[in-house]
């Protein structure tokens, strides 16, 4: 970058072990859609309380992973799980997991304390206290080297790929370079880019890594008739898959990708990667990958983005849990009929009054500003979506289940 | 009906690619203006709309349309200094399909519709 991105500095939430948040929130988590009515009245109005929950009654290591990881998210104090009571997914196992990471963490069960109107008194309570044992988490100086910034696109139109990715990719070389981690997805939407995407491996067994990864891309677009180009798209005046895959992959930069990390996983150092969120094969087949950007979003933050960015063309007025969302168009239009919900305009590059370099600049002070405190816009409205679904993904361990 | 620009846009990725994209529709025989990196005008050969590509210097057949600074398609015949470089000229390197769509709808033109 030929601006050098500054150091910024600034307090973040130093958590038992040892990792650093950029808010100190307390989680509500619900472990099945019955208890979700109950989870959100306990946290309506208590403006540093988060919601998240998995809708399903059966067991799925998948989510289970997700939450657990969520839970534990740096940006996260304290945890309240709430249940109803004969799901498989255990709200106790959850609040231990989270203990185990040296923070507060309260549960219970609906059935055992009453219904709705004692339950959410208790929840109210609970969140009280929890509210209180996270009020005197040490703070400590944070700088680029303490983030790590996701980074996912929908709503796009032709801006996103000119402007709205570049700009981003140029963000995440400075970031890496200055020692961050940055993580970027979509390997469905990086069909046609084998050697291109090999040739970014930071070394040979990464380069394995990656040819598996996009492999398995591959089989699943082939398997679920998932195409991502259509006429409309030709007609519009892209050429080639590899021409709408570039604009995708412009998102993550120049820098050698060290590695690729699946849902829930953290980067276990610094630098570029690539998340994983295809569904491995199983007995039931694929089944879907993203099916919205909220879960896109949701991936990002449970691999441990302190903030993620979310480009769009035609504009979005989504937000996230846990970790703000920082939304950037290169669209100036949608930019100003939409100034409400988007943080960021790299349209200015389109109209000639800034270079991508400069652009990119600008969105690493923004960046800076969000990591310090400031809210972003999809934050200061109150958007808390998230999305938790059933998914298979292969896991290395089952040490961290929380099944009873 | 709006007055057409005097010099509508092209926005250039990377320096060393060698197609724009329009940024507005142009006319056959404008000089329109590249955005994005230190190269002035390119004369157009024919109309080209918005989104779509024009060739920034003359691209032989059978070499790389270079588009984020990346290979994006091979030249399917030599192509001329300001033409618009799309289906008719242009090939994927890894879909062979997309060469037989129809060029302005974008349509593939073998899929029976019985």
């Amino acid at each position: 970058m030929r601006r050098p991105m500054s150091e910024p500095m600034w307090s973040g939430y130093l958590r038992q072990d040892g990792r650093k948040g950029i808010r100190n929130l307390i989680l509500v988590v619900y472990t099945v859609q019955c208890a979700q009515f109950v989870a959100h009245e306990v946290a309506k109005d208590e403006p540093d309380a988060h919601v998240i929950g998995f809708p399903g009654c059966y067991d799925n290591e998948y989510a289970i992973r997700l939450m657990l990881a969520l839970a534990r998210h740096p940006n996260i104090g304290a945890v309240l799980a709430i249940g109803l009571g004969c799901e498989y997914t255990q709200p106790a196992r959850i609040a231990e997991v989270v203990r185990g990471a040296g923070r507060p963490a309260e549960s219970f069960f609906i059935q055992e304390r009453g219904g709705t109107t004692s339950s959410v008194a208790l929840g109210k309570q609970i969140l009280n206290d929890l509210r209180e044992s996270i009020a005197s988490v040490p703070r400590v100086p944070m700088g680029w080297s303490d983030l790590t910034v996701g980074c996912e696109c929908g709503g796009s139109d032709g801006t996103s790929g000119l402007v709205g990715n570049p700009t981003v990719g140029r963000f995440f070389d400075s970031l890496v370079d200055h020692g961050g981690t940055a993580i970027f997805e979509e390997t469905v939407e990086m069909i046609g880019l084998r050697d291109v995407l090999l040739n970014r491996s930071a070394n040979p067994t990464v380069r394995e890594t990656l040819e598996k990864t996009y492999d398995k891309a591959e089989r699943y677009c082939r398997s679920v008739r998932q195409y991502s180009i259509s006429p409309g798209n030709f007609a519009g005046g892209l050429t080639t898959i590899e021409e709408k895959s570039l604009g995708a992959f412009a998102k993550s930069g120049t820098r050698p990708i060290q590695g690729v990390i699946r849902v829930a996983e953290r980067p276990p150092h610094a630098g570029l990667w690539l998340l994983d969120s295809v569904p491995d094969e199983t007995f039931m087949q694929f089944g879907y990958t993203n099916p919205n950007d909220t879960e896109g979003i949701m991936d990002l933050i449970s691999a441990g983005s302190q903030i993620v960015l979310f480009v769009t063309g035609r504009g979005s007025v989504i937000g996230s849990p846990i970790a703000p969302l920082i939304k950037i168009t290169g669209n100036t239009k949608t930019f100003n009929k939409m100034r409400d919900d988007i943080d960021f305009n790299a349209g200015t590059v389109l109209e000639g009054a800034d270079t991508l370099d400069q652009a990119a600049f600008s969105l690493s002070r923004l960046v800076a500003q969000v990591a310090g405190g400031e809210r972003s816009k999809p934050e200061a409205l109150g958007h808390r979506e998230y999305f938790v679904m059933y998914k298979h993904q292969d896991t290395p361990s089952l040490e961290e289940g929380c099944r009873a | 009906m709006s007055t057409p620009k005097i010099h509508p846009e092209c926005f250039q990725i990377e320096t060393i690619d060698n197609v724009a994209t329009l940024l507005q529709d142009a006319e056959s025989g404008v000089a329109i203006d590249i955005r994005g990196t230190k190269q002035k005008t390119v004369a157009v050969a024919e109309d080209i709309k918005a989104g779509h590509k024009v060739a920034l210097c003359p691209i032989p057949e059978g070499t790389f349309i270079v588009k984020y600074g990346f290979p994006m398609g091979a030249a399917t015949r030599d192509i001329a200094q300001g033409e618009w470089v799309h289906l008719h000229n242009c090939r994927s390197l890894h879909d062979e399909g997309s060469s037989s769509l129809d060029l302005k709808s974008g349509a593939r033109n073998e899929t029976p519709y019985v």
